[in-house]
């Protein structure tokens, strides 16, 4: 049977190169912008579904701010309940999304970012929403409140079959080009398609180490935690794709991890436990609730949440247009919730997990509603192991650890036992 | 019949869950039935091809939900858990499909869990709208769509659709819109002759005929209305905002009603009265109906239009309809009207426009809080 959890927490991450190189890269990243902000040079909010336009936009000489980014790193730095609170004296309800309420809230009080950086205002808004109906909003607030002409991407849903229909992307291309006429005016600079073309192949090339990094996670131990340590990779994806800065900082990410690979090192000391993880993490308890997996020896192999690049998705050089337009439509919050099971199913077979986790946030009815029938479908129709959690993504209000840990720790004890009764070895806990 | 019995008989069609006029008309047309969820839906282009769309807007306040409950989260609005219990109960067996929108995320993972969960007995499509209507290739998307449809129910059906068909089918539903409007606009001109509760049972039964039996209810109720002998009493002339999609308890529209306020004009079951204007039947028809979303739609939380923003559309409605206030009654967790409130609260204070919030939910059964809400309002207003 399964012993006691050790209460001494074990706080496990990977602290490698790339770690620092990642900070750096950020840090950058918000300097520039808090530059452009002084400077009143033409910036773009923008979301991280669309974050390929940023390659369009840097070549406009445009910068980009994620409202998104902001409310992560307001609810991890345990920041975002004022500006909640801020957004929700204006009339928001407790029951919309925290991350547009964290963000209205900051605005509000005076754009700064959680660094205690300013903001740049931005010039213009693009939408480009990729299934989430919210950020249409969010964007239309922002646009609201800023001043700012607002332009919505429409991104068709994949609706009838397993791709976009040919239409869809004409449909999409068509608003690209009235976006690149509002930014050529905006910026006062010509698009040069040659220099797009030789960003495409920059993004290209990292997103080829990203999907190689990715696949690493089949290895048993895997290389780093899919989900925890994935979330950290993911600022560089979406600030840097495109650039040589991207590159570098991928392909060094690569050969650290397949070197760690090599050595049979893993995020935690010992692998005891693999699962994948459907939806986003608590933020605001992003430390506390990594510790309740990681007591367990429990290490994510897959997630939706980091499969922000489309699976088996690169661009392509030589179609540069069509290419940007189907990033936002191919993603998998563009697609329905059958395909999303898919995923997840290829993700805990391939990876061979043990187990399904489910983190079912509030705020994000996208990835929340029909997560019961997720339950029902992993649980009774492909007998995987599901454990399902309900708190919030940025809202600290809505996390009890008790509770949580109540239900992770039940979990794992029962699949603890199964694996035991399946003659599977079990290692004793460290204590 | 007098009105008394027409709207009797309305409440009568309304509180059967069996919808017996649904399997008679397919009994009669050998026809198939084909559900649309809320909001907008091309009826025109269902009713062509020989199917009667159904309109499923949820369970009421009269129904159970006892097992949706464990598909979604404890955050969900009702609309999506009731619709799922009624299909679970087979409640819904009289449908061969049904159609999902673009509204807002619950209702598109809903038309997956349905997918999962009731396909192939029932076929299960989503529409995308588009939502870039500013865009000038947005009317050529929405032929592809619409065309996409019109394949799909082809191919249910077995046989083609052909552009007369589609022609006769717009053609019944601008009559029938027409007539719903004439209704609305008693409501505003003589809203003591008409309640909404009256005029939301009107409209509703719609939902489960074809377009000219509807038609010819609501030309009887039009012949009868100017012949009430009703007094008009000392309310106030509201707007209400917010209950498009989730619809609230037909008690909920009374209580508003008691507590001493003429509702002039609402967005209650809103896509069945979707244009304000004919749809034109000159040209190809797929692409007027394409034509006419994209330009002389209703505005909506749903559909969004940067050329003329909801919120001065709001107050435009305000203004035409001669009301004095707001009156936001809208569904627990519905997040197209939570997240429009705050810029439709931000206009109505700088245009000095008085407003009131209330939050139902369909499933509710007591409304005393609520009514208090509204008549400290309404006094607040008549006292001021």
């Amino acid at each position: 049977m399964a012993k006691e959890v050790s209460e001494k927490k074990e706080k496990s991450q990977y602290q490698g190169r790339i770690h620092q190189m990642q900070k750096d890269l950020m840090a950058r990243w918000m300097a520039e912008l808090e530059q452009a902000a002084e400077n009143n040079e033409p910036t773009a909010c923008l979301l991280v579904a669309g974050s390929n336009l940023a390659i369009l936009l840097r070549c406009l000489g445009i910068h980009q701010v994620y409202p998104e980014l902001n409310s992560l790193q307001l609810a991890i730095r345990k920041q975002s309940l004022p500006y909640i609170q801020i957004a929700e004296e204006k009339g928001y309800s407790t029951d919309v999304c925290s991350y547009v309420k964290a963000d209205v809230g900051a605005f509000f009080s005076g754009n700064m970012s959680s660094l205690g950086t300013k903001l740049p205002k931005p010039t213009l808004v693009l939408s480009c929403f990729s299934g989430c109906n919210v950020y249409i909003k969010w964007f239309e607030h922002i646009a609201a409140y800023t001043g700012a002409p607002l332009y919505v991407i429409d991104v068709p849903f994949i609706r009838s079959g397993e791709g976009p229909c040919p239409e869809d992307i004409d449909y999409v291309v068509s608003q690209l080009k009235e976006v690149i006429e509002i930014c050529e005016k905006m910026s006062g600079k010509k698009l040069d398609y040659d220099q797009l073309r030789e960003s495409l192949v920059l993004a290209r090339e990292m997103e080829r180490s990203w999907l190689e990094i990715k696949e690493l996670t089949k290895n048993i131990p895997s290389p780093y935690d899919d989900y925890f340590d994935c979330i950290t990779l993911m600022g560089p994806l979406v600030a840097y794709r495109g650039t040589p800065e991207g590159v570098e900082f991928f392909h060094t990410a690569l050969k650290e991890f397949e070197e760690r690979v090599r050595l049979g090192i893993g995020p935690i000391p010992k692998e005891r436990f693999r699962m994948v993880v459907e939806s986003a993490p608590p933020y605001p308890y992003f430390r506390t609730f990594r510790d309740l997996f990681t007591r367990w020896g429990a290490c994510a192999v897959g997630a939706t949440y980091t499969t922000p690049q489309p699976p088996e998705f690169l661009h392509d050089p030589e179609r540069p247009l069509e290419s940007l337009a189907e990033y936002p439509i191919q993603i998998f919050t563009n697609r329905g919730l059958v395909q999303r099971y898919q995923l997840l199913e290829k993700y805990v077979r391939e990876r061979s997990a043990d187990a399904l986790i489910i983190h079912s946030v509030k705020s994000c009815r996208l990835f929340s509603v029909g997560h019961g029938d997720m339950r029902e479908y992993f649980s009774k129709k492909l007998y995987i192991p599901t454990l399902m959690l309900e708190s919030d993504l940025e809202d600290p209000r809505y996390f009890s650890e008790a509770q949580m840990r109540n239900r992770v720790d039940a979990f794992f004890e029962v699949l603890e036992h199964k694996k035991y009764l399946a003659g599977k070895t079990i290692e004793s806990h460290a204590t | 019949m007098d009105f008394e019995s027409l709207i009797a008989q309305c409440r009568e069609m309304i509180d059967n869950p069996l919808h017996p006029e649904v399997l008679s008309w397919k009994e009669k047309t050998g026809g198939k039935a084909v559900g649309y969820f809320p909001v907008y839906s091309p009826l025109e282009i269902v009713y062509a091809n020989g199917m009667l769309p159904v309109g499923i807007m949820g369970g009421g306040n009269k129904l159970d939900v006892e097992r949706a409950d464990s598909y979604f989260g404890s955050f969900v609005c009702s609309i999506v858990k009731s619709t799922t219990e009624l299909a679970l109960r087979g409640d819904l067996k009289y449908l061969d499909g049904i159609f999902f929108h673009s509204i807002c995320d619950a209702a598109r993972n809903l038309s997956f869990v349905f997918k999962r969960n009731f396909s192939p007995q029932l076929f299960v499509e989503y529409i995308h709208f588009p939502q870039n209507p500013s865009s000038p290739s947005a009317v050529k998307y929405l032929v592809s769509e619409l065309e996409r449809v019109r394949k799909k129910l082809e191919e249910v059906n077995g046989r083609p659709m052909t552009e007369e068909n589609l022609k006769q089918s717009i053609h019944a539903y601008n009559e029938n819109r027409r007539l719903m409007q004439n209704l609305y606009r008693i409501k505003a001109e003589a809203p003591h002759l008409l309640s909404t509760p009256e005029a939301y049972l009107l409209t509703s039964v719609g939902n489960w005929l074809p377009p000219e039996d509807h038609s010819m209810i609501l030309r009887a109720a039009l012949e009868e209305v100017p012949k009430r002998k009703i007094r008009p009493r000392d309310k106030i002339r509201v707007v209400l905002e917010g209950s498009f999609c989730e619809q609230p308890p037909l008690e909920l529209l009374e209580v508003v009603d008691e507590a001493g306020c003429y509702i002039v004009d609402d967005d209650l079951l809103l896509g069945r009265r979707w244009y304000e204007e004919e749809i034109p039947l000159d040209g190809n028809p797929v692409h007027s109906l394409a034509e006419s979303y994209i330009n002389r739609a209703r505005y909506s939380s749903v559909s969004h239009d940067w050329r003329r923003p909801r919120s001065q559309r709001l107050v435009e409605r305000v203004k035409q309809s001669g009301a004095t206030a707001v009156v936001f009654c809208i569904a627990k967790f519905c997040e197209p009207a939570l997240l429009d409130y705050p810029l439709f609260k931000d206009v109505l204070e700088r245009e000095g426009i008085p407003h009131v919030s209330l939050e139902f939910e369909e499933k509710m059964w007591t409304f005393e809080t609520l009514k208090t809400s509204v008549e400290t309002f309404v006094e607040s207003i008549l006292f001021d």
